[in-house]
């Protein structure tokens, strides 16, 4: 076999996500009223790029064979702590990103050394974490409320040279500086083995501890930059249970709709990125197509199990049944 | 050997697991240039002494030199980095990851604190070939390649480490004779190039071509050290087992002419592993699948049991055709079908669990009155095959993962004959397991033949086929190449139709190992 064909096994989830993106987003922008312009395209990509950064959260911890159910409300979290601290001048506020930033990677930290050196299950650790994360955000916030730094928010969630989507360049901007030295690091390819063979990986001798930490960290970090977005986007904090766990909840469709391996060891943040993306626009599509919103809960639904099938079919050709297995 | 000075000398090291003890005061030591074998049989120590080398378990007692320094391993990578590097059963690659990933894994090479890719292939490659392995793919998933690639893999690995000392644990059990050749060349050369290798087989044709050195190892201890070729087979075997070794193999009781025919096959295809095979065994028979690994035999075995889809050709259960759509079906009603599968550890057992839930595991429906286990009538069945296989464990409701591999496959055997199955088909049953269990397989086997049962037994191993089975069917390249019967069933006839060789002129050149 040559090596594209390795590279193209390789990438196949993440171009199945892409593709189905690439679909569903053009029948949404050609049956809207106001066609592919820069500004459908803008709001779009605001919308997404939120559920994005909980995605690529979510994949990392997702990797190392773990599931972060706490990903929507350290979210919430540092929404109601950005909505606070984000303000003022140029320095005050960049002292307050800062601060929200840390909080998340702390968050993640924690979630990590409970899981880790705790040995607890991580479904169960983020479960209570999560809840501790909502009882912070609810002590910051009681009712909604704050505001943030208008000016940076309106750069950063508006356009670049009037076409661009600044968000997505943001969402760029961290896949390259969060994601790619991740998944070319040691520490990340010892997430990745962790996940895909733990014992395989310890009796290789690889950082296992240190790998799958380094995860759930950062895991913390993706998160707290999502929810830096959405106070850009709704100049506000809220502890909003309900969205919280929304979030927690679509996180994990989009990372398999990306083509990321529930069972660990399998899949890229690139691919979580396009299922969120996909996931998205999925919703908005009823609103082109005029229909009540009360249907959007059911339509999502029908629409994501049929997009999840669609990594299944491989299991037709499969005449071994012991494949099926594997 | 003996002006040499130690490489590596471990001594009076004991190590207990619960009450059970693993190791009791065993010495070892290994001297660089030389290929040292450990014999014994599965639960005397060996695996325990390697995970101590290996800095898989810490011992309870006793010292380890290197070097004449004293040393000690809080976890495999410590011994690592010591230069002790240790090949086990394809239990160290990771499946998701490709084949260069894996080889480079513990310390891959790096530019600006990132991996580099570039010379991560080149080092993979570099290691590939030294190992003889040049034709897989770097790129390749682990997890996509069969059994004996992967073991070349875990070879691969084990050498781009740049080990002192290399430990083989039953390194070649999956790998298909051409292979075993390979590496037995690589593992001459590494001892010429000054490595300490120890060697690790049940294969005593392996251990007399590559040895200089041997110990045996039972109950714990080390209770024989001699230079290799100074004992003979048999000596060795009453050392490893502590009593005589005689008549391994049960007498057979010779032709059953009367006997019905109960499982039959008619021009069998499937994919392009099986080749239009048709074949009969008779109540009572044993019937042996010969040939070289990988013809056939295990998908010919999944076919009986209903595992693929898509066969063509008929299979006949007492003279009448029937469709088998799964293993459900073919362990259920007249057809009473039993697979001892290959791999015991994800086809027989669920380790985790109880020795006594695994054993129920195919009888439950048989076990259940309304839905709900008779807890009575399962006690008293599982008492039976506990006593008929003789299994030794500590206790029914431990997890099976805990017992010895013999004991382990007496479990996934007692498992299945908890259904009184009329057809029982073993895939490659006694691969990994130490003599005496092996003895008493045999036996078990002839037991249940002559109850009426119809068997068919794959094994890589020659000496079982031609010691229990009345017929032996070679398979080659998926098709029936040769039947063999009775006194027909020879080790030459054997390897010369392995390797589809017609005439009497093929010596049985690349026979070791297969």
């Amino acid at each position: 076999m040559k090596d594209w064909r390795y590279w193209l096994a390789e990438q196949r989830g993440t171009l199945l996500a892409f593709g189905i993106f690439i679909v569903m987003f053009a029948i949404y922008s050609a049956n809207h009223p106001a066609g592919f312009t820069a500004n459908v395209v803008q709001t779009a990509a605001n919308k997404g790029v939120l559920l994005a950064f909980v995605a690529m959260a979510q994949t990392l911890v997702v990797i190392t064979a773990g599931i972060d159910l706490s990903v929507g409300m350290i979210f919430t979290l540092t929404n109601c702590m950005a909505s606070w601290l984000v303000i003022g001048t140029g320095l005050e506020t960049a002292f307050g990103v800062l601060a929200v930033l840390g909080t998340g990677l702390l968050c993640g930290a924690v979630n990590g050394a409970i899981v880790i050196y705790g040995r607890l299950q991580p479904i169960v650790a983020t479960i209570a974490t999560g809840a501790v994360f909502f009882g912070l955000a609810l002590l910051l916030r009681p009712v909604p409320g704050g505001s943030v730094n208008e000016d940076l928010a309106d750069f950063l969630t508006g356009r670049f040279f009037g076409v661009l989507p600044a968000s997505l360049i943001v969402l760029v901007a961290v896949v390259l500086v969060v994601w790619v030295p991740f998944r070319r690091s040691e520490l990340g390819r010892a997430a990745y083995a962790a996940g895909s063979s733990e014992t395989a990986a310890y009796m290789s001798g690889v950082p296992i501890r240190r790998g799958k930490f380094l995860a759930y960290t950062l895991a913390g970090l993706l998160a707290a930059i999502g929810g830096l977005f959405l106070t850009f986007f709704t100049y506000t904090g809220e502890a909003a249970y309900a969205s919280g766990n929304a979030y927690t909840l679509f996180s994990i469709a989009a990372v398999v709709l990306g083509g990321v391996s529930l069972f660990g060891g399998k899949g890229s943040a690139i691919g979580a990125i396009f299922g969120a993306l996909a996931f998205r626009t999925i919703g908005d599509l009823l609103f082109v197509f005029d229909f009540d919103p009360l249907w959007q809960p059911l339509f999502q639904g029908v629409i994501l199990l049929i997009a999840v099938s669609l990594g299944a079919f491989a299991l037709f050709r499969v005449r071994n049944r012991l494949e099926w297995f594997l | 050997m003996d002006g040499a000075a130690p490489l590596f000398r471990m001594e009076g090291i004991s190590k207990r697991y619960g009450g059970v003890r693993a190791l009791e005061k065993a010495e070892l030591t290994v001297t660089a240039g030389g290929i040292h074998a450990i014999l014994g049989e599965n639960g005397a120590g060996k695996s325990t002494l390697i995970k101590v080398m290996a800095g898989v378990v810490a011992p309870d007692e006793g010292m380890m030199t290197l070097d004449g320094l004293e040393v000690s391993f809080a976890s495999p990578a410590a011994a690592n980095q010591a230069g002790i590097v240790c090949i086990f059963q394809e239990l160290s690659l990771i499946p998701e990851l490709s084949v260069a990933d894996n080889i480079v894994i513990s310390g891959p090479p790096k530019r600006f604190g990132m991996i580099d890719r570039k010379a991560q292939r080149r080092i993979a490659e570099e290691a590939l070939a030294r190992a003889g392995a040049s034709d897989i793919h770097p790129r390749a998933l682990v997890k996509d390649l069969p059994l004996s690639r992967r073991q070349m893999v875990e070879i691969a690995k084990a050498l781009a480490r740049k080990p002192r000392i290399l430990i083989l644990d039953e390194a070649t059990s999956a790998l298909t004779a051409a292979d075993v050749a390979k590496v037995f060349e690589v593992l001459k050369r590494l001892r010429s190039e000054g490595l300490a290798l120890l060697y690790i087989s049940h294969r005593m044709n392996e251990i007399a071509e590559l040895a200089d050195h041997c110990t045996v190892f039972r109950n714990g201890r080390n209770v024989a050290s001699y230079p290799a070729g100074s004992k003979s087979d048999n000596e060795v075997v009453e050392l490893m087992i502590g009593r005589e070794y005689s008549h391994i193999f049960p007498p057979k009781p010779g032709p059953v002419p009367a006997a019905t025919t109960v499982l039959e096959a008619r021009n069998l295809s499937w994919a392009d592993r099986l080749d239009s095979i048709s074949l009969s065994v008779k109540a009572g028979e044993v019937v042996g699948l010969g040939g070289l690994d990988g013809q056939g035999q295990r998908e010919l075995l999944l076919a009986f049991f209903g595992v693929l889809r898509g066969l063509s050709g008929e299979i006949l259960i007492d003279g009448k055709p029937v469709s088998i759509a799964s293993p459900t079906a073919a362990s259920h009603g007249r057809i009473g079908m039993a697979l001892i599968p290959e791999d015991r550890k994800t086809e027989g057992l669920m380790l985790p669990m109880t020795v006594r839930e695994n054993l129920s595991f195919a009888a439950l429906d048989r076990l259940s009155k309304a839905g709900v286990i008779d807890r009575a009538a399962e006690q008293r069945l599982i008492d039976d095959m506990v006593g008929l296989l003789a299994i030794k464990t500590a206790g029914l409701d431990i997890p099976v993962g805990a017992l010895s591999g013999g004991n382990q496959q007496k479990v996934v055997i007692a498992k299945w004959l908890m259904r009184q199955p009329r057809i029982i088909l073993l895939n490659d049953p006694t691969r990994g397991i130490d003599v005496g269990t092996k003895q008493e397989l045999y036996q078990l086997m002839r037991k249940l033949a002559d109850a009426g049962a119809a068997i068919l037994f794959y094994s890589t191993d020659y000496d079982e086929l031609i010691g229990c089975c009345d017929r032996v069917l070679v398979l080659y390249d998926g098709a029936v190449k040769r039947e063999l019967v009775g006194a027909e069933i020879t080790e030459h006839a054997l390897i010369a139709s392995a390797l589809n060789i017609h005439g009497e002129g093929a010596g049985p050149r690349q026979g070791e190992g297969a």
